[in-house]
């Protein structure tokens, strides 16, 4: 059996091993020439394929939890959802949790994922107190803040070893609402006020219309909240609509994406609305859908998320959305979202600014665009989210990283760099 | 709460269907050889979902400890879910007896021995219910597959009496059958990935079915399909066939 993308391309053979125990660890690194581990299959591009995949989901024990402090301490396979299930009906929350719950906590770290609260929580690093990883010697480390192990590890790609464990913080909730403000906005001017304006909301995420043409560009549903206060916290997973099988590519056409667009953009009549909205509806609405990938059809898609700085966001984004716009290749969704202050560690992707995430599908044409793309990204001093990437080039990808050296260097001293690597490691030489 | 009984606790569907009933709030007896290795999980389902978890030692090929095995359970459990199999390659199990034998036993000898014990205090006490988990294997014997296909035979007729007979006591009985799993069993086998279910899933379904006192549950549905097809070849033309 092999293993795919969240994308579904590119579509390559592995083998898998799967993680249960340190020892067949242990000796899987020591009998294998080079491999990547694998979460739950969530990251979009080919940060986490290669030939030989390391399946860390099985396992996924949870291990202690610390009632008063809210700590929680689990193996790496554990999903995020699992510990939604287990904690929000006693009044836990995760303090960072992105637009999905069917990640891996090693994903997590790996990718050092962030969420609508990013402008004032930061990324889940923030969260996790300390972990155990098993590097390439097949040693296993203790690790905390402040290490450099944990600068690299966390957005490290799953590069600086086997994470194994995790003690991460949750935080307190009284509720399983949120108390939701939809506003809707005219344009990219207006977008950016409300986003300012509603800076001092935990949570803000903007749905943008990416098919919006000349002076609507950046029209947008800005959708802020906070948790409600009303002591419901009755929480169950939803029961989610599968995709069973993959659309056939004529389905996502420039008609089917206005039409969604459209649907969205009808949900705020007259500017802003008031929701109260439970944790599935607000933070992961296409979870409720399961295998949405496959509505890319066979050929698989692809997310093209960048960053950039705040002083430069306004222009950037108006020349970005200006082409995609014009290309006419339809992004079936678009998020923007404010960001907080950068943190230390090497390879995390976000900055003080905005970012767009965008998704295509596999066509041809589109990687010569996203090049384009890159080029105006680079132009204002951004960078992309390798998470997401399955095509960026070593030059981009160098610019927009400052601290990249050390995140080399330190791989090399450790001998990673042979030993563990994605697709997408090999491509930008990390 | 109730507690619910599960044999075989140490494979990886039974560790799910485990982690389902304890998110539904049932407390668990963990029963298998050398159950103190299962220590992990009760913390793990302990931490998860605080209900009580209970390991017990319990041997499904030591037919003659079941009774006191049953008996000296702290508390009458409501529900008892078979998940225990044996399956080894054919090619080694046609060449060697003991294997042939450890097949029968573990999935049909044993799985009978116990369930017979619970059967008969069910039916006493007019309530509870039974969960044993056959497979597709057993609706039709292929060259591949077919000493472990026969005993889960004999375990799906056995299942499908044994809901006849307590119909009238009012306790169910589920017989499932999943087609391909994504287990330690399965692993070195190269699985189509359309037909083949995640342990989660199956436990899911289990639990779903079970509740809702249904009688025969196929995981993925579409196993319910393939086997149609199957059983339905002419035996003249499936002895020449290699599926």
């Amino acid at each position: 059996m092999s293993l795919l993308s969240w994308g579904m391309f590119p579509n390559i053979q592995n083998k898998i091993f799967a993680l249960r125990d340190d020892k067949s660890l242990s000796s899987y690194i020591k009998e294998t020439d080079e491999f990547i581990p694998y979460g739950n299959g969530r990251s979009y591009g080919d940060s986490a394929l290669n030939d030989n995949l390391l399946y860390a989901k099985p396992y996924n024990n949870f291990l202690s939890f610390d009632e008063d402090k809210g700590i929680l301490e689990a193996q790496v396979g554990v999903l995020l959802s699992e510990i939604l299930e287990a904690f929000v009906s006693r009044g836990w929350f995760l303090k960072v949790t992105p637009g999905t719950k069917l990640i891996t906590l090693g994903g997590a770290i790996a990718s050092d994922v962030h969420g609508k609260n990013h402008h004032v929580e930061g990324c889940f690093s923030e969260c996790v107190e300390e972990f155990t990883i098993m590097g390439v010697d097949g040693d296993i480390k203790s690790c905390k803040k402040g290490d450099e192990l944990f600068l690299a590890t966390c957005g490290g790609m799953g590069l600086t070893g086997v994470i194994l464990r995790a003690k991460i913080s949750l935080k307190k909730i009284n509720s399983k609402n949120i108390n939701q403000t939809t506003i809707k906005t005219k344009n990219l001017k207006e977008t950016f006020e409300a986003f300012e304006a509603h800076k001092e909301k935990p949570y803000s995420v903007a749905w943008i219309d990416c098919l919006a043409k000349d002076e609507d560009i950046g029209k947008c549903l800005l959708m802020v909240g906070d948790f409600a206060d009303d002591g419901n916290l009755e929480y169950k997973s939803k029961k989610k609509l599968t995709i069973p099988f993959n659309f056939p590519s004529f389905a996502l056409n420039t008609l089917s994406v206005k039409a969604f667009n459209y649907l969205y953009y009808a949900k705020a009549k007259d500017g802003i609305s008031k929701q109260k909205v439970d944790i599935d509806t607000f933070f992961y609405p296409l979870d409720a859908i399961g295998d949405w990938n496959k509505i890319y059809g066979r050929g698989g898609f692809t997310q093209y998320q960048f960053i950039l700085p705040k002083e430069q966001s306004y222009e950037g984004l108006k020349e970005i959305l200006t082409k995609i716009s014009a290309s006419g290749k339809g992004s079936f969704l678009a998020v923007l979202k404010l960001y907080g202050k950068e943190n230390k560690n090497y390879l995390s992707f976000p900055l003080e600014g905005y970012s767009l995430a965008l998704d295509f599908k596999i066509e041809s044409g589109l990687f010569e665009l996203l090049d384009t793309l890159d080029e105006v990204v680079l132009k204002y001093g951004g960078r992309i989210y390798l998470t997401k990437d399955v095509r960026v080039s070593k030059e981009t990808f160098e610019k927009g990283y400052p601290q990249i050296e050390k995140f080399r260097a330190f791989r090399k001293e450790h001998k990673m760099d042979k030993k563990l690597n994605s697709l997408q490691s090999k491509r930008v030489q990390i | 709460m109730s507690y619910v009984l599960i044999i075989g606790a140490k494979s990886d569907i039974a560790k799910e269907v485990a982690r389902v009933y304890a998110k539904n709030g049932y407390n668990l007896y963990l029963a298998s050889r050398e159950s103190e290795s299962l220590a992990d999980l009760k913390q793990d389902i302990e931490i998860r979902s605080g209900v009580e978890v209970k390991l017990v030692e319990f041997d499904i090929t030591a037919f003659d400890t079941h009774e006191e095995f049953y008996t000296s359970l702290s508390e009458r459990p409501l529900g008892v879910i078979v998940v225990a199999g044996f399956m080894c390659e054919q090619k080694v199990a046609q060449k060697d007896w003991s294997k042939t034998l450890q097949t029968i036993n573990v999935n049909y000898t044993g799985a009978l021995s116990i369930l017979n014990i619970v059967a008969n205090d069910f039916e006493k006490e007019r309530r509870g219910f039974i969960v044993g988990v056959s497979s597709v294997a057993g609706d039709r014997g292929r060259k591949a597959n077919y000493i472990y296909g026969s005993a889960k035979a004999g375990f799906s007729a056995y299942l499908s009496g044994l809901r006849n007979r307590l119909y009238e006591s009012g306790v169910s009985v589920l017989s499932v059958k999943p087609g391909f799993v994504n287990t330690k069993m399965t692993e070195s086998l190269d699985l189509p990935q359309n037909l083949t279910a995640q342990p989660q899933e199956v436990a899911e379904d289990i639990f779903n079915a079970q509740q809702r006192g249904r009688n025969i549950l196929y995981t993925k549905t579409i196993w319910m399909f393939i086997m149609l097809v199957i059983k339905h070849i002419p035996e003249s033309i499936f002895k020449k066939m290699s599926i």
